[in-house]
């Protein structure tokens, strides 16, 4: 048998899922005991280019609270044709299609490499994808028009037949009727007001006639329900859909068909031409245009594929959803203010995104915010736009910034086959061995509320369903889910049982398809008195690190920062209690396995980092981590907690150094990569070097060489991420220094520095423990007898 | 502007039962044999133009006076005579005290004479009334005629009757030579021993006689005698001298009865009118004297400003007040003014002057803040003056110090316009604009209904083109190379688009606005545009317009947001300006200010029939005030097809200066010329906004009441968003304390409006006055034509708040009062049954009794809701001249003029008489236009007219005059051209031909006839006037 990280490896790359235990223990008592609970990061639309598309539907078990998709760890009786189900036990026929079905010759799906596969549903219309552009105008000129040839370069990008549609607001919100020849049309709404969709339907004339609703009321009533798969289905006869396609076409388009008119519409597209008085913000009404948005599509494409793009150059300064007042004497929100109390808008902000947030993710649709300004926008309130919906939330000072216009492109990113890395109104359902439930997941997903034999009791995060819905997804989009195991100790697992799981992701593929993906993974249980060595083997320290911290984030969200610390803190003191090696009282002897090392680490870079940290962040940047944080895959999310630096210099290849002020010296460039930065920083002498021009000097191309590897090396991280990251070229004494220097271990402050000596590392000026300290605290803790 | 209501034919004998009154008096047979004639049997026409032909043949010819009347002195008031035929006693008999015989039971007398005259109706009326001694004979006539066949006999019978009763007394002039000795008669006759046989022998026999006799051109065209006839009427009972001769004459005389009432007999109008040309047309009217009266408004005459307004910005009800409350409380003539303060100026008077007395701004008296003018009185060597209006004494600012000469003048007298004119203009400062800053351009905003209707008739098109060249000619400032207005442009049915059109767009920008509850305007800028920066653009805009909602099915209409919206845009703008809307449906889509179908004509004649004239919703009220605030102008041009509840839609603009037009089923080729004149008219007119106006008079006296197309926020500021040369603004006073006989009276209107340039400015208009103890003077200096302004302006708005009756009944007491306290004052001793009339109002009741015909004041459910409502709508803003044609329609006969003549042919009477088997007759009224071809009318001018060989070979709808070379209908199109040019509205030009159904239509203008939804005729009504003085005065 493979290591333990090899096969967790080899997990990943298949299945991508990476489970904190992967032993689990067998007794809901000694789970709760492991401290850090059995849960995984399944990253639901994993890369597989290998994967074969399979033509056919997924065959279901027929117990109805069950449904479980027949999978290789399925018992098969080839005779007589029968197939067991691995979660409920229940014994199915095969369908007629599978007489042919033996050793010899069986499905796809009862291979074992196929763990994961994908099934490409054949029914139903092929889907179309949907853009709805929903742009601010109050920006500057320069701001404007590079957002404005962002938005023409992405209608080449888009395919042909994708739909797209265009709203634009200022204190006023049009909704743009295109395909007009000879003169350009809109819709227009004043900013202050909200419409239900309702209202919103018949201001753009999108109400179906009368007598088209007065038969369709004849007929059986149609009341929208969730099918099979989970996904709100509307079913209307066609006439009714067609209708509505043509009505709907005013205001959505293929590309194909207007493409010179939404270029020519965009390129005459002005600044907000409402006078803005001296001291005054310019009045943005984007409550509104967002919930004209979500209102559209709500009444024309509900639960098909569609992005709303919004595009903002400033906070939301009117109507419902705004953040902060005209008065520009009046700054916006900080997080001073909202600890006071003081933040007048927040609440009432919060709650009308929110609103739009659930309203956009029932329909299936994806809510993306582009926010470009030096000061906030407001993302703390609009959050939940993106968060529930899967959106993508990007943040940059300018439209004009190649921070923004990379990442936009970024997001038509386009795979093997051509089709767009995106997918759309997905549904995952979670099915679980007996002895295991799901108590919930953290990511960009919302609940579906479907309860079920295993929905656990217990909730964590987005919890007390077995189901989510995401609007939208990329293959790197990651969930945490967390499961309780509910086996009573007194119940033992016969030797070699396996606890099975198996996601059930069903979604629109970017090519318009729907397809299911089933990925169905088994975990071997072990009794946790006996067997403590082989669970505390099966750890994966990052992949618990970051579990841990989606709840910390996620608790940070309600909670007080202090007690999320307090409880983080604790966590990590019993799991060193629990799987520490020590003597009591002994804090110099304790140690920890290898499985466990790091992981102090980890929770001490999260405790500084700004996902639980918001001391020098504003609400929206916090917001905007938290975001990234929490759909971003185990890799990104570590680099996230823990940045990366590797040092270039003269003494060898670059290398990976600690985070640390000690790995700060003169003769050295450092790149960090915290994944929303990267920075090279010039140490010192290299700075003075560079500065002498030594780079330019003929003998010393070696400098040269030095100078410019940092920089190739932050290119390709650049061109890799999304979003993509800020880059930062930086020297000692620079001012951006400090974002170096807020990241490394502070093992050299001006507290200690002269106890440390001063020949290598750079001191950091702050009180901030270092984690010296914090580990002798652990330490004496986690030996503590009183604790 | 009347098809609406007198589409169906049977409808006029349904007409009836607004008359039911009538049956219900007399009797259900007479009415309706009456009335089916007009109704049924066209033929009944027939006779009486052939009566009236030979009328006025008889009457014209200026016959000189007969021998016996040498003893009517010319100025002898002869109005009376037919009335005196009426025994005081027979009134008491039939229970009409009061004047209700328009809706309900008439009163016996007037409408026997009416009987008498038209004939018709005597056999009723003989029965109704057996008491009357004259009835019986009348009756037969009557009835022989009645079961006769209505053909032949009403002439006769016509004829007879109406000569009896007046032919005698108006004598001199216009009788003919048979009837002198008959003239005494009626005068003697009325009173005792009245009617008995004598009418219907003589009836017949008089009728006829004179008719084939005289045969010379028509009454108008005998000018010798006509001049006298005014003479005798105007009672020269004011200047005294007269008493004797007139009263006297026809007292005594007690010659042999006679029954006829000669339409000539009575007041005309029309000779008023040409008087009053004769003597002051092509004069100048200097106004150099306080007090003068001016010409009338029908004359031509120029002005010359020397110190009191023009009469074309100002005309008093009397231009002699009387001193005290009592007096004016005595005679009951309302004291008011129509000031019309944006009046043309011909190109031969000066134009205003406009003064600019820099920062310091307008001088004005620091107690009552009157203007400096022409009536301040400058003390102290030239330091102090003291206002006029209230006696303060205000030191001379230093800058406009300037020493006196010997006769107390200041010696820049005549270099200074607000020292030597009654009207002037002043630059107004900053303190006089809104929140201190200058006032920018006023903006024209097209709104345009784009709902099925207006898409299908062809009318969006139709304005889309017509403004892409009318926008060149919008009104300018004097001397500005183009206009300063910006234009925006606004179509709508159940959403309103708005349009971009910013001049450095490269195609208009569409904005389509659905929220119909909170109305706002999209865009701040590119809306409202200067048009020729943005012409290609505008032009582009209206030429897609059209073909955008070809294929549109959309029905329903908004309308209150609207004036909303357009209110909203000038706001955002900060300028002041004008709607113009065309629409075409009642507002029934959700959104404020919704309508629904309310026309309910049970309510007609009913105490609840003022509801049918109030506007609906407060939503239109506050509306309007938000207009008013802005200076925000709405014209509404509306196309129905059905009832639209005018009264509720028309009024925001009946308070913010606005017009109201009303083009009924509206078609391209028949009315699409007719509305582009009025909308070329409305567009270019000269028009000032957000006015602020504010009337001071000196002590003793104050206005107290206003009338017009304004917003009264509170009692003294006249609030306008825009006042157009068009609209006046009829001002009534009254006294607070005696007035000064020495000093007079002081009226001072200030206006502060934005020029359509753009500059605040005022426009000042001063008029002195006179005052007297003695009635005698009020009189006199009264004017009738404005009197009957301010009465139909307090009458129409009367309705509003009571039954039509009680208003019809006030109207006609109040004019017995006024007469009858002249009667009782001023005119010398005569017989009671004598009718005198004060000269200066001898015409005064034909104008009540064509008021109180006019729909509005009408009861009856034939008429249209609408029409009433648009009628009472726009006669509120109306001017004297307006209200002058509209109570008495210009009635000309073109088959004997003189086409070689400049002169249009002169007026003739409005009475059914006057028309002529073969005549062509022109009648207009300001809103209609009717060309009358009788049914003999020549073929040659029917050839000249429209190049077919006679009248059965034109065609039924035809709606305009070819352009045909020759010299008749050269003239006649040029007449027809000059009134549309100089009528505030075009008119839609209608050919009727004698007894084709559509001349009911006309009929209804003949205003001296019986009304034909009710209403008595002239000369019922001045029997019954007569009768209330005479009641009155015992």
């Amino acid at each position: 048998m493979a290591t333990f990280p090899e096969y967790i490896a080899q997990n990943e790359e298949r299945d991508g899922v990476r489970f904190s235990w992967n032993v689990w223990p067998s007794s809901r008592l000694e789970a709760t005991r492991m401290v850090v609970p059995v849960a995984a990061l399944f990253t639901p639309l994993k890369e597989r280019p290998d994967l074969p598309p399979i033509q056919y539907e997924p065959v279901l078990c027929s117990r109805a609270t069950c449904r479980a998709v027949l999978n290789p760890l399925c018992q098969v009786d080839y005779r007589a044709k029968l197939w067991a189900c691995n979660f409920c036990y229940q014994r199915n026929q095969f369908p007629p299609s599978y007489s042919g079905i033996s050793e010899v010759n069986q499905p796809a799906e009862l291979l074992p490499q196929f763990s994961t596969i994908e099934y490409v549903v054949q029914r139903g219309p092929q889907m179309p994808l949907v853009f709805l552009y929903v742009v601010d105008t109050c920006m500057e000129e320069e701001d404007l028009q590079a957002l404005k040839e962002s938005l023409q370069m992405s209608l080449s990008l888009l395919p042909p037949t994708a739909l797209v549609g265009l709203i634009t607001f200022g204190r006023i919100v049009h909704v743009h009727e295109l395909g007009c020849e000879g003169i350009s049309k809109s819709y227009v709404f004043k900013g202050t007001k909200d419409l239900s969709a309702k209202q919103l339907q018949e201001m753009l004339g999108l109400a179906k006639p009368a007598a088209s609703s007065q038969a369709r009321g004849s007929q059986a009533p149609q009341q929208p329900q969730y099918n099979r798969c989970g996904a709100l289905a509307l079913r209307g006869n066609v006439a009714d859909q067609i209708l509505w396609r043509v009505l709907a076409s005013r205001f959505l388009q293929p590309v194909q068909k207007v493409d010179m008119n939404l270029t020519d519409l965009l390129g005459e597209l002005q600044r907000d031409s409402w006078p803005v008085v001296q001291g005054k913000r310019p009045l943005r009404s984007l409550g509104v245009a967002m919930s004209i948005a979500v209102g559209l599509l709500e009444c024309t494409f509900p639960n098909t594929g569609a992005r709303i793009m919004t595009f903002i150059g400033g906070p939301a300064t009117h109507g419902p959803g705004m953040v902060v007042g005209d008065e520009l004497k009046t700054p916006i929100r900080s997080w001073h203010d909202i600890e006071k109390g003081n933040a007048k808008f927040m609440k009432k902000a919060a709650k009308h995104y929110e609103s739009l947030a659930s309203r956009a993710s029932a329909s299936g649709h994806v809510m993306d915010i582009y926010a470009c300004a030096l000061d906030q926008t407001g993302l703390l309130e609009m959050k939940c736009c993106a968060n529930n919906t899967g959106g993508y939330m990007v943040m940059a000072d300018s439209f004009n910034t190649s921070l923004f216009k990379q990442t936009f492109q970024r997001v038509f990113s386009k795979d093997v086959q051509g089709a767009f890395k995106m997918a759309f109104a997905a549904a995952l359902e979670v099915k679980t061995s007996r002895e295991v439930k799901v108590s919930g997941a953290i990511g960009p997903c919302v609940s579906l509320n479907a309860k079920g034999p295993c929905v656990s009791e217990n909730e964590i995060g987005c919890g007390g369903t077995c189901q989510w819905k995401m609007c939208g997804l990329d293959p790197s989009t990651t969930l945490a889910l967390y499961f309780e195991v509910v086996n009573q100790h007194n119940a033992p697992i016969p030797q070699g049982g396996r606890g099975a799981l198996q996601f059930v992701t069903q979604y629109q593929h970017a090519s318009g398809q729907r397809r299911i993906r089933v990925t169905t993974i088994a975990r071997n249980w072990a009794d946790a008195q006996t067997q403590i060595q082989s669970i505390a083997a099966s750890f994966d320290q990052e992949a618990a690190a970051i579990l841990m911290a989606r709840l910390a984030v996620y608790r940070a969200e309600t909670e007080e920062g202090p007690d999320v610390l307090r409880w983080l803190d604790r966590q990590l003191i019993r799991l060193c209690q629990k799987f520490g090696d020590y003597h009591k009282d002994d804090p110099n002897s304790f140690r920890f396995s290898e499985t466990f090392s790091l992981y102090p680490q980890f929770m001490f870079h999260l405790r500084r980092s700004p996902f639980l940290q918001v001391f020098n962040n504003s609400p929206d940047e916090s917001s905007y981590y938290r975001h990234q944080f929490n759909r971003q895959e185990l890799t990104q999310a570590l680099i996230m907690i823990q940045p990366v630096l590797y040092a270039y210099s003269f003494q060898g290849p670059p290398e990976p150094v600690l985070l640390d002020s000690s790995s700060i010296l003169p003769d050295r460039i450092l790149l960090m990569d915290t994944f929303f930065q990267i920075l090279i920083y010039h140490g010192e002498t290299v700075s003075q070097w560079r500065k002498a021009g030594y780079q330019e000097m003929a003998g010393y191309e070696n400098f040269r060489h030095l100078l410019q590897a940092p920089v190739d090396d932050a290119q390709e991280l650049l061109h890799s991420r999304f979003p993509m990251p800020r880059y930062i070229d930086t020297e000692h004494g620079g001012s951006q220094a400090r974002f170096l220097l807020s990241k490394v271990n502070p093992s050299q402050t001006h507290n200690n520095m002269y106890t440390w000596g001063q020949e290598s590392g750079a001191p950091i000026l702050t009180d901030d423990v270092s984690l010296q300290v914090f580990m002798d605290h652990l330490k004496k803790l986690a030996v503590s007898s009183a604790a | 502007m009347s098809e609406h209501g007198y589409v169906a034919a049977t409808s006029y004998s349904q007409a009836q039962p607004g008359l039911g009154g009538y049956q219900g008096g007399f009797g259900a047979a007479p009415a309706q044999p009456h009335y089916g004639h007009y109704g049924g049997a066209p033929q009944a026409f027939t006779a009486p133009p052939t009566a009236v032909q030979k009328f006025p043949t008889s009457s014209g010819p200026g016959l000189p006076p007969p021998p016996g009347t040498g003893h009517y002195n010319p100025n002898s008031q002869q109005n009376g005579a037919h009335m005196q035929r009426y025994p005081p006693a027979t009134y008491g008999q039939p229970p009409q005290p009061s004047y209700n015989s328009m809706a309900s039971p008439a009163p016996p007398p007037p409408m026997q004479l009416t009987n008498q005259m038209s004939g018709m109706n005597l056999g009723n009326y003989g029965k109704g009334s057996s008491k009357w001694h004259w009835s019986p004979s009348q009756v037969n006539p009557g009835r022989c005629f009645v079961p006769a066949g209505p053909v032949q006999n009403p002439p006769s019978a016509t004829s007879p009757m109406a000569q009896q009763p007046f032919r005698g007394p108006p004598p001199p002039n216009a009788v003919q030579p048979p009837m002198p000795p008959q003239m005494a008669p009626p005068a003697s006759m009325s009173m005792g021993q009245p009617y008995p046989g004598a009418p219907p022998p003589t009836a017949p026999g008089g009728f006829h006689q004179p008719g084939p006799g005289l045969a010379g051109p028509p009454g108008p065209a005998g000018p010798p005698g006509y001049p006298q006839q005014g003479g005798p009427f105007m009672g020269g009972h004011m200047a005294g001298p007269q008493p004797g001769g007139f009263p006297g004459g026809l007292g005594p005389q007690p010659g042999p009865p006679q029954k006829k009432l000669d339409l000539d007999s009575i007041p005309s109008t029309t000779q008023v009118i040409e008087d009053d040309q004769a003597r002051h047309g092509g004069q100048v009217f200097s106004t150099n004297v306080r007090g003068q009266v001016p010409p009338l408004v029908t004359t031509n005459f120029t002005v010359q400003d020397q110190g009191h307004a023009s009469p074309r910005f100002i005309r008093c009800t009397t231009y002699s007040f009387p001193r005290t409350a009592e007096l004016a409380k005595q005679c009951q003539v309302p004291l008011a003014c129509v000031i019309k303060p944006f009046a043309r100026v011909p190109k031969n008077e000066a134009p205003l002057y406009l003064v600019n007395h820099g920062e310091n701004g307008p001088i004005r008296c620091n107690r009552c803040k009157a203007y400096m003018c022409p009536y301040m009185q400058f003390l102290d060597g030239g330091r102090r003056y003291q206002c006029a209006f209230c006696s303060c004494v205000n030191e001379v600012p230093v800058f406009y110090f300037q020493h006196l000469d010997h006769m107390g003048r200041r010696v820049d007298f005549y270099e200074r316009a607000e020292l030597s004119l009654g009207s002037y203009e002043m630059v107004a400062t900053l303190d006089y604009c809104k929140n201190n800053k200058p006032p920018k351009p006023p903006a024209y905003i097209f709104m345009i209904d784009v709902s099925y209707n207006n898409i299908k008739s062809g009318l969006v098109r139709l304005i889309c083109d017509e403004l892409k060249t009318l926008l060149d000619k919008l009104p300018r400032e004097e001397g500005a190379e183009s206009s300063a207005i910006k234009v925006g442009f606004v179509t709508y049915n159940k959403t309103l688009h708005f349009y971009n059109v910013k001049s450095s767009l490269s195609q208009p920008q569409m904005m389509v606005v659905s929220d119909m509850a909170e109305m706002y305007v999209p865009l701040p800028d590119g809306f409202l545009v200067d048009f020729q920066e943005s012409r290609a653009l505008v032009c582009n805009l209206l030429s897609q317009i059209p073909e955008m909602f070809t294929e549109t099915n959309e029905s329903e209409t908004v309308f209150a947001p609207v004036i909303q919206a357009g209110v909203e845009a000038f706001k955002e703008a900060d300028c002041s300006g004008k709607l113009f809307i065309f629409h075409s449906s009642m507002p029934t889509a959700e959104a404020p200010g919704k309508l629904k179908n309310r026309d309910d004509k049970k309510l007609v004649n009913t105490d609840k029939e003022k509801t049918l004239f109030q506007p609906l919703k407060a939503t239109y009220e506050d509306l309007s005030k938000d207009c008013v605030a802005q200076g925000c102008c709405v014209d509404l041009f509306l196309f129905p097809n059905q009832f639209v509840d005018v009264a509720t839609m028309a009024d925001v603009p009946s308070h913010t200066g606005g017009s109201v037009f009303k083009y009924n089923n509206f078609q391209m080729d028949t009315d699409g010329e007719h509305f582009l004149r009025d909308l070329r008219k409305e567009v270019q007119k000269s028009i000032g906004f957000d006015g602020i106006m504010r009337v001071r008079t000196s002590t003793g006296f104050r206005a107290t009441d206003f009338f017009g197309a304004i917003h009264m926020n509170n009692t003294t500021d006249v609030e306008m968003a825009a006042v157009d040369c068009d609209k006046a603004v009829t001002v009534e006073f009254k006294h607070d304390d005696a007035l000064s006989e020495e000093t007079g009276a002081f009226i001072q209107c200030a206006l502060l409006y934005t020029t359509v340039g753009g500059q605040r400015r005022l426009r000042i208009l001063n008029l002195g006055l006179n005052c007297s103890s003695h009635l005698s003077e009020l009189y006199k200096s009264c004017e009738t034509d404005t009197l009957v302004n301010f009465f139909a302006k307090s009458a129409y708005r009367a309705i509003l708040n009571q039954p039509l009756k009680n208003v019809r009944d006030i109207l006609v007491n109040q004019t017995a009062h006024m007469l009858a306290c002249y009667r009782k004052n001023c005119a010398s001793a005569s017989v009671a049954s004598q009718l005198i009339l004060p000269d200066a109002m001898k015409v005064f009741p034909v104008y009540i009794n064509s008021l109180m015909k006019t729909p509005p004041l009408t009861g009856s459910t034939e008429l249209a809701t609408d029409e009433r409502a648009h009628q009472r709508l726009a006669l509120m803003a109306m001017a004297v001249e307006d209200s002058q044609l509209l109570l008495y329609p210009r009635l000309t006969s073109l088959h004997y003029m003189d086409v070689s003549n400049e002169v249009p042919p002169a007026p003739t009477r409005c009475s059914e008489e006057r028309l002529t088997d073969d005549g062509v007759f022109l009648l207009e009224n300001g809103h209609v236009l009717f060309l009358w071809l009788g049914q003999a009318s020549p073929p040659d001018v029917i050839q000249g007219l429209f190049n077919v060989p006679s009248l059965a070979h034109l065609q039924a709808h035809v709606c305009a005059l070819p352009e045909l070379d020759n010299p008749l209908s050269k003239k006649v199109r040029a007449i027809v051209n000059d009134l549309l040019e100089k009528r505030p509205r075009s008119m839609k030009l209608q050919i009727v031909r004698q007894k084709d159904r559509p001349e009911m239509m006309f009929r209804q203008f003949l205003v001296e006839d019986k009304g034909l939804h009710g209403g008595t005729s002239y000369m019922d009504f001045l029997c019954h006037v007569h009768r209330e003085i005479r009641q009155l005065l015992t």
